[in-house]
């Protein structure tokens, strides 16, 4: 017999929808242990970061210990959680921070992943593990100064010399390049797009930190160059030829992407509303004005909509079900609307909502960076008119 | 070695309680947490049992539920967990949880050491560590703020009201330790996977051997006959400074023994 019963008071504010139903005990058990994590570790020194430009490189090893790099490869000193709760995890780190979370994404995502997936045995014997532990740090080497969306055109190359390779070329605005110990490196070789691990100290590779930017600043960002790079034999990843090998790794990290976005979104939902609560104009807390309940509500909608998404397309992908498309439809709304609600939020805490007392500001700029990368917002567009229509019209 | 830390599942605090209208009794949700007073307790253990190769047993009353609080304690690190489930024990007052507490730590056997946190946070009552020393028959350490085990004798600094006091005892014994004592570690992703198959074992009150009339609110000897609302929150008072304010903060300080 279904019940028909509407209860009024049962709204929890902070999760209206009760989308914690929709996880396990384990599920939550991880999710409750990253936001401890961010709430003890990255909210109390993340807006000094942010100020001084600078991502500290012992987070790395505290990271590590709590198992959040390549969380969901198994083996090799990986913990080997679900996809779900890869992306349980992106959420918490980037209700913290997006830089955060970025570096869990791209030394999980676009480092161990591409090594894990396509490496040799003795690459991953040599990096994974002490990756895992957060011991060695990782960069992902593909888009380049005029190869961005297109990264076809990249003008990188690798070249055979004996049993040798030799690289040349730069690629550009490479999260982690100036921390990074290891770098993976795409670039074109006469059989088509190959992978290559390179020791950041081997002869020839530079890492130029990109400073002057006013989003992810709590992330270092640099560009690679590549003079003359001479690597062995065994340098190249042996599992895959061509663009997929890099896309594939760009898949992965779009996936914790749509959590992040959420995570951020929610973190400037949840500060407009105490906000609103606390703040006094007419005698009395914003929160009582119309036009303040209406962004509320506008901001409650977005990030509950987006939950609901990314747990969606969470489960499809521990399913094994899962195109490519539906990985960008959920990057696509879910940072379009994190980027929405960031940008309420902002108007909701008035000129409070440019300072870095509060979280909004530092979260509308990042989310600037990660509207754009991974994949922009135009090309997920793309991708997802062509799952519609089954018409390219990326050219 | 075998260490014992009883720990408790509460609901979220984050989350506002409610009162069961007909018992008074705190409306347990399938879903809840480890007692954050307990993570210290169990980090004691976790760090007392890596120094001296012991076994950690959790031992927890109450709803079992989805036994997500005693997950979380068992991914920081803990062996397995001892859950006392039983609807009868619905009312209990805290000696018949001690009593509880302390037929499962004898059930299990050969626990060398019994550790707790000060007081719960939904109960408050602050005498359960107590009780179940008593009850064993071991010595209690309470409010200690640093444990060593020096062989088989336990050193304490046991928080007082103007320091503390340096106390030891020969093993066994109960020592309860305070909120802040060590750092609670992170449970790891490893460690919250491997939890789940780690063995809890759910015995009822008459698995322990205590009888059904013995233990409730009946066993309890107690009644909850009505429930108020704490009363809102007053205003503070203002000390107008006329070159004396000090005199009252001082004595506004000591009243709050904070000097």
């Amino acid at each position: 017999m279904s019940t028909h019963a509407v209860r009024p008071g049962l709204v929890h504010p902070r999760d209206f929808l009760e989308t914690d139903r929709l996880l396990d005990d384990q599920e939550r058990l991880l999710r409750d242990t990253v936001r401890r994590f961010v709430d003890d570790k990255v909210l109390p020194n993340v807006a000094e970061w942010f100020e001084a430009g600078t991502y500290p490189r012992e987070m790395a090893a505290e990271m590590g210990a709590l198992g959040l790099f390549g969380m969901h490869l198994d083996g090799y000193g990986c913990a080997g959680t679900s996809n779900l709760e890869y992306g349980l995890a992106c959420m918490e780190l980037e209700a913290g921070d997006s830089g955060t979370r970025s570096f869990v994404s791209v030394q999980g995502s676009l480092v161990m992943f591409p090594i894990w997936a396509f490496g040799s045995e003795e690459q991953k014997q040599e990096w994974l593990p002490r990756m895992a532990a957060g011991e060695v740090i990782g960069c992902f080497g593909l888009t380049e100064a005029d190869a961005g969306s297109d990264p076809g055109s990249m003008r990188t190359t690798a070249r055979r010399d004996g049993d040798d390779w030799v690289l040349n070329g730069s690629k550009m605005w490479i999260t982690n390049g100036n921390l990074a110990d290891v770098a993976v490196v795409w670039a074109k070789a006469e059989e088509g797009i190959r992978g290559f691990v390179v020791p950041t100290d081997t002869p020839g590779f530079e890492a130029v930190e990109i400073h002057q930017k006013l989003s992810l600043r709590a992330s270092v960002t640099s560009e690679l160059v590549l003079n003359d790079v001479r690597l062995p034999a065994g340098a190249v990843l042996p599992g895959v030829v061509g663009l997929k090998g890099p896309l594939s790794c760009l898949n992965e990290a779009r996936f914790g992407i749509l959590f992040g976005a959420v995570g951020a979104g929610r973190a400037c939902f949840e500060a407009a509303l105490d906000y609103a609560g606390e703040r006094v104009m007419f005698g009395k807390p914003i929160a009582s004005f119309q036009l303040i309940q209406r962004q509320l509500a506008e901001m409650a909608a977005t990030v509950n909509q987006g939950t609901l998404v990314s747990y969606q397309i969470g489960r499809m992908k521990d399913a094994g079900d899962i195109d490519p498309a539906h990985i960008s439809m959920g990057k696509f709304a879910n940072v379009r609307g994190a980027l929405e609600v960031a940008r309420t939020a902002r108007s909701v805490l008035g000129a409070n909502g440019i300072t870095l007392e509060y979280p909004v500001i530092r979260h509308m700029n990042n989310l600037e960076s990660v509207y754009t990368y991974e994949g922009t917002h135009e090309i997920h567009t793309l991708i997802i008119g062509q799952a519609l229509t089954g018409i390219g019209a990326f050219e | 070695m075998k260490i014992a830390v009883c720990a408790k599942q509460i609901p979220d605090p984050a989350t506002p309680y409610s009162l069961d209208p007909e018992t008074h009794f705190v409306v347990r949700p399938n879903d809840q947490v480890l007692d954050d007073t307990d993570r210290y307790g169990v980090e004691m253990a976790l760090q007392l049992a890596e120094a001296n190769d012991a076994e950690v047993v959790l031992v927890s009353m109450g709803p079992a539920g989805n036994l997500q609080g005693v997950r979380q304690a068992l991914a920081m690190g803990a062996d397995k967990a001892i859950v006392v489930d039983d609807e009868g024990l619905r009312g209990s007052g805290a000696l018949v949880t001690a009593k509880v507490l302390a037929a499962a730590i004898q059930q299990e056997g050969g626990v060398d050491l019994v550790i707790t946190g000060t007081e719960s946070t939904d109960g408050y009552t602050g005498v359960v560590p107590q009780q179940i020393a008593a009850l064993l028959g071991l010595p209690a350490l309470s409010f200690a703020r640093k444990v060593e085990l020096d062989g088989t004798t336990l050193k304490v600094e046991r928080i007082s009201a103007t320091g503390y006091d340096d106390v030891e005892c020969p093993l066994p014994a109960v020592v309860a330790v305070t909120s802040g004592a060590v750092e609670p570690r992170y449970p790891t992703f490893k460690g919250i996977m491997a939890a789940k198959s780690k063995p809890v074992e759910q015995p009822t009150a008459a698995d322990l051997g205590i009888a059904a009339d013995a233990i409730g609110e009946a066993g309890s000897g107690q009644e909850i006959t009505s429930v108020e609302d704490a009363p809102s929150r007053t205003a503070g008072t203002k000390i107008v400074d006329e070159g004396e304010a000090f005199q009252a903060i001082v004595e506004l300080l000591e009243k709050a023994k904070v000097i």
